[in-house]
């Protein structure tokens, strides 16, 4: 029960795009369709509980052994990079239909910062495994349920009539202004 | 190559943060204070005007086909470097700045620089470079961080960052009880960003206006 709390409090309390500010540029550039959207999403939250587990692994079986926490960033960077990689080539092979809705997208996560950002929290924070696993989790589903939400709203500001020098993503992220505030409202819950 | 051009477009026409929307997760997230804003700035620039130096020396031994790896480790390492500074130099700032710091990793300014300038061109440019692209998303953040502090907090103050004690200036504008609290959170950081998002573009095509009568007048 307690970690459905703490699933939550990340999901949406402390969502990862509207309060933390990772992946915003995803975030602003893949939001225009919000089927794009979706795929983006599904891709992030792969690629974030892959890394955070492996990331986790490595730094606590492999820099703490050998006394060089410092290299964190260096090796995180690298693992997100080469996992990245490999969930390419591995959706190619065995699960064609998925690699094709997500292709492009792919390996765009790899600049996205909240994958090492997650990756950098799950260090710093002092999180146990289960806390990792679930917070490797309930974020990127927060980053979902975000970037779904925001395409939906553009995908209407498309029709609207706006203000020359407010076109574009200038009126995108006062909308993402607005979303916040309403995502200010779920503080109460956790 | 026109080197004043080169510098003048990272802070006007290719600003990162105003008109490009690169960095956007550090530009949102840290400025709530001026402070926040010229420190980040800073570390940008450095972290720049190292990995574009370096990128530049060996864009003619690095394969091609592994560049960005390279390009990745070499920042990465930079950052790294920068980061341990940062934590004995200015422990305050780098406190205050948390994650975004080793995220300056991932900031798109960066390996874009490398890619789009730095493997291109030689040294001397792109230090250049990356002084005009830093300098442009150092004054991007300003601004953001400046309306941010002013508004939400009524107070506008620089300490120094190598000794939080010594205050430079310190200005108070707003009285506490007409400060708008929500400029401090994150509603008001994308709304701080998306109206001078706007305020830039009503100023660019205000000036294409002007120089297209300008051209007109003169046939």
């Amino acid at each position: 029960m307690e970690l459905f709390g703490f699933a939550i409090s990340f999901i949406l309390v402390k969502n990862i795009v509207l309060t933390q500010f990772l992946g915003i540029c995803p975030f602003l550039g893949v939001s225009k369709d919000s089927k794009n959207a979706l795929g983006m999403g599904l891709a992030v939250i792969f690629v974030i509980f892959m890394s955070g587990i492996v990331t986790y692994g490595i730094y606590h079986l492999v820099l703490i052994p050998l006394e060089i926490p410092y290299m964190r960033l260096l090796t995180f960077i690298l693992v997100i990079a080469s996992l990245v990689q490999f969930v390419e080539m591995v959706l190619k092979r065995f699960i064609p239909s998925l690699y094709s809705a997500l292709g492009i997208y792919l390996p765009l996560i790899t600049t996205n910062c909240a994958v090492l950002g997650v990756a950098l929290a799950n260090i710093d924070q002092g999180f146990n495994f289960t806390q990792t696993l679930v917070y490797s989790l309930s974020v990127p589903i927060g980053y979902l349920i975000a970037i779904y939400l925001f395409s939906t709203i553009r995908e209407r500001l498309e029709l609207s009539d706006i203000p020359t020098p407010f076109k574009g993503n200038s009126i995108a992220l006062i909308m993402a202004a607005l979303m916040a505030l309403a995502f200010t409202g779920f503080a109460g819950i956790a | 190559m026109d080197k004043k051009k080169v510098f003048i477009a990272g802070i006007t026409k290719e600003n990162p943060v105003l008109m490009m929307f690169l960095g956007m997760c550090p530009a949102l997230a840290i400025t709530t204070s001026i402070d926040n804003g010229i420190g980040m700035g800073l570390a940008v620039i450095i972290v720049l005007l190292l990995t574009n130096s370096i990128i530049s020396l060996i864009r003619n031994t690095v394969p091609n086909e592994i560049r960005i790896p390279v390009y990745i480790i070499i920042i990465a390492a930079v950052v790294s470097i920068i980061e341990m500074l940062m934590q004995a130099y200015t422990p305050q700032l780098s406190t205050s700045l948390g994650i975004f710091i080793p995220l300056i990793v991932v900031n798109c300014i960066i390996l874009g620089r490398a890619e789009a300038f730095a493997s291109k061109n030689n040294i001397l440019n792109s230090m250049i470079d990356a002084l005009g692209m830093g300098l442009g998303f150092t004054l991007g953040i300003f601004l953001m961080s400046f309306v941010r502090q002013l508004l939400g907090t009524g107070v506008l103050n620089l300490h120094n960052m190598f000794d939080s004690s010594v205050v430079f200036f310190q200005f108070n504008i707003i009285p506490k009880d007409f400060v708008i609290d929500i400029f401090t959170q994150p509603t008001g950081a994308f709304l701080t960003l998306g109206f001078l998002v706007a305020i830039v573009n009503a100023i660019t095509s205000a000036v294409k206006k002007h120089q297209a009568n300008k051209k007109v007048e003169a046939k």
